[in-house]
């Protein structure tokens, strides 16, 4: 689906003092999209949200929401809501007031403002609560407040700074089905910043994960989790076992990597640059796609020699910790029944395989 | 029984209760004494006590002195309370708000007046005031006196600020109110149990003063200057009425203020999830 750009970022570099917290970024936004900015505390993803609600000025470049540039706009000039982690409920009002909020700074008429704040209250089910103090509230209860208070304007963008990290695990599961929902049914484009992987994958379109200031991917969940392009994707994610070693061949369609646990292969399409002999390569393969057996397995590309160091129950699977003769960490996840015939006894001698194809090249950065 | 009672020892509980007992006997016994004998009909206080009266509190209010005095500590008050806190305010606002160079040694001098001792205050009040041509009248005693109470109106509502949620301000910006009207609708509705706090309390400052306001009232004197103008002539029961009048209107004035400070005033920053 082709979706015209909303925002975009071109060039715009954040610094504070002589710290640079956003470097060089060049990304859009899409109308009518739930994107999701990934990554670890420091990253700078709560700074580029920041910078696009307006509470912070780029340094360099240019933001551009609905193609025109908006650098200097104050931030109560443009229609860029925020729903903050703290929720930032404004505690000497009630409810329906801290709704009303926004419609009574536009200078809207009491009786129309406390119409559309009651309908807005009512589509997130806290109508009952209207007239209570915000402190009177549940969690879940607040965000809601929270939302409709940042909705009742029907901005065309929203902004959400890790609004479910207060919340418990069982909440949080209800919350992102109520945050998926709405954006459907409204059709505004959600950025959502958030450092959690679950909460990302699970209800963008479109992820960016940053590191240090720098996007480090973007793409839908699908795309980064099968093949994550850089190491530190890899690694951020977790799901992926990563080799390191130098290019003995390489061709269109297949590349052997000499790594100290063995010789590796990978091929199969997804080689658009290949690697040139001898450079240092760094390939990575999902902890899904990798098979164990007791005998050495013939016939198959890339077979590691491991001892059993640990296994840890994930729900419907099970991850296998497993170490190479050089110490080297890798891990494997299967469901019950695919484990269930294998001895996984601490210290026991197993062998993992995995095809080529579904060996990918990151980039080390 | 719970553990609190196993682990409590009877003797450290009573000599606990004792000290307390003690400690506000010492404090408030003078002060009872005062209110004892102002409805006391004995020249002089002794025991045992003469018989009820209320010739004291009558002949207080009959003298016209006592009452331009209460005048002007009442009208001197109020004005100081609404100044000091306007300050206050700003200052306190200005601390929250802004981080600049220097910005301790303007928190230091802000706060400083109130621990220069106060005949030295006194002194250099009625130095500069009447260097200035200011001396000897109300307005003196109004300047004097916001002096020494805007930095309590400062600490007052400093604190308050300091409990509210960061995010706060710029929420309330990002939903459309300028900066305006976000002190309007955001920052003094918040601030407001420690803006009517500050201003109860830097009218009991006013109201209470004496040294200061002695050295620059010249011939506005304030109620406390007048006190001392009698103890100075005689020794009157009448001080003792007037002792607990101005003891009963500066109670009122703190309590007032501690129940705006500590009642209740929704959640803050602090106690947030």
């Amino acid at each position: 689906m082709q979706r015209d750009t909303l925002v975009s970022f071109e060039g715009v570099i954040k610094r504070f003092g002589g710290f640079t917290a956003v470097q060089k970024m060049d990304f859009e936004i899409k109308k009518g999209e739930f994107l999701a900015i990934m990554g670890s505390s420091g990253c700078g993803k709560t700074t580029t949200l920041r910078m696009l609600a307006g509470l912070e000025a780029p340094s360099e470049g240019t933001i551009r929401l609905s193609g025109k540039p908006i650098n200097h706009l104050p931030t109560w000039q443009r229609d860029t809501p925020m729903v903050w982690q703290s929720l930032a409920l404004f505690p000497f009002l009630n409810v329906r007031e801290n709704v009303e909020f926004a419609l009574k700074m536009r200078g809207m008429a009491k009786a129309e403002r406390r119409q559309r704040a009651e309908q807005w209250l009512d589509r997130m089910q806290i109508l009952e609560f209207a007239d209570r103090n915000v402190a009177q509230l549940s969690g879940g209860q607040r965000q809601r407040v929270a939302l409709a208070r940042s909705l009742v304007v029907e901005p065309e963008i929203l902004l959400l700074d890790e609004p479910l990290s207060a919340l418990d695990a069982a909440l949080k599961v209800r919350m992102q089905s109520v945050l998926k929902n709405l954006q459907r049914e409204t059709g505004i484009t959600f950025v959502y910043v958030t450092h959690s992987q679950s909460e990302a994958f699970s209800m963008a379109d479109r992820v960016v994960i940053m590191s240090r200031g720098v996007i480090e991917q973007i793409g839908t969940p699908q795309e980064i989790y099968g093949a994550p392009r850089t190491r530190f994707v890899a690694d951020f994610l977790g799901s992926s076992n990563i080799f390191t070693g130098k290019v003995l061949a390489a061709s269109q369609s297949m590349v052997e990597v000499e790594t100290p646990d063995g010789r590796l292969a990978l091929g199969g399409g997804n080689l658009p640059i290949p690697p040139r002999q001898g450079d240092t390569a760094t390939l990575t393969v999902l902890d899904t796609k990798t098979h164990l057996s007791v005998s050495r397995p013939t016939g198959a590309a890339n077979i590691v020699p491991v001892r059993v160091i640990g296994e840890e129950f994930v729900g419907a699977t099970a991850t296998v910790y497993l170490e190479t003769a050089k110490g080297h960490e890798i891990r494997v996840q299967k469901s019950h029944d695919e484990l269930a015939g294998l001895p996984l006894d601490i210290g026991q001698e197993l062998f993992v395989h995995w095809a080529p194809t579904d060996s990918h090249l990151v980039a080390e950065a | 029984m719970s553990s609190e009672a196993i682990n409590r020892n009877r003797a450290v509980d009573w000599s606990l209760r004792a000290y307390i007992v003690l400690s506000y006997a010492f404090v408030f016994a003078p002060i009872a004494a005062s209110f004892v004998f102002s409805l006391n009909s004995d020249r002089f206080p002794s025991i045992p006590l003469g018989h009820f009266s209320l010739e004291w509190y009558q002949a207080v209010a009959s003298d016209p002195l006592v009452w331009q005095g209460l005048g002007n500590t009442l009208v001197i008050g109020v004005i100081v309370g609404v100044i000091s806190t306007l300050l206050g305010f700003g200052a306190a606002y200005t601390d929250y708000r802004y981080n600049f160079f220097g910005k301790q040694v303007y928190l230091a001098l802000a706060l400083l007046p109130p621990t220069i001792p106060v005949i030295i205050m006194g002194l250099a009040m009625l130095a500069f005031l009447s260097r200035i041509d200011l001396s000897g009248r109300a307005i003196s005693v109004i300047i004097a006196h916001v002096v020494i109470c805007a930095p309590f109106a400062m600490a007052i509502i400093r604190l308050r600020l300091s409990q509210m949620d960061p995010a706060l301000e710029p929420a309330a910006w990002n939903l459309g109110a300028s900066e305006w009207a976000t002190m309007r609708h955001v920052i003094v509705p918040f601030t407001k149990p420690a803006i009517f706090g500050a201003l109860f309390i830097t009218m009991a400052v006013s109201f209470d003063e004496f040294a200061i306001a002695w050295f620059v009232s010249g011939l506005n004197e304030t109620l406390p200057v007048k006190v001392l103008g009698f103890l100075q002539g005689q020794v009157s029961p009448r001080i003792n009425a007037i002792g607990t009048f101005v003891f009963v209107i500066s109670m009122t004035l703190v309590i007032l203020a501690q129940v705006l400070l500590s009642g209740r005033t929704g959640p803050t920053a602090a106690d947030k999830e």
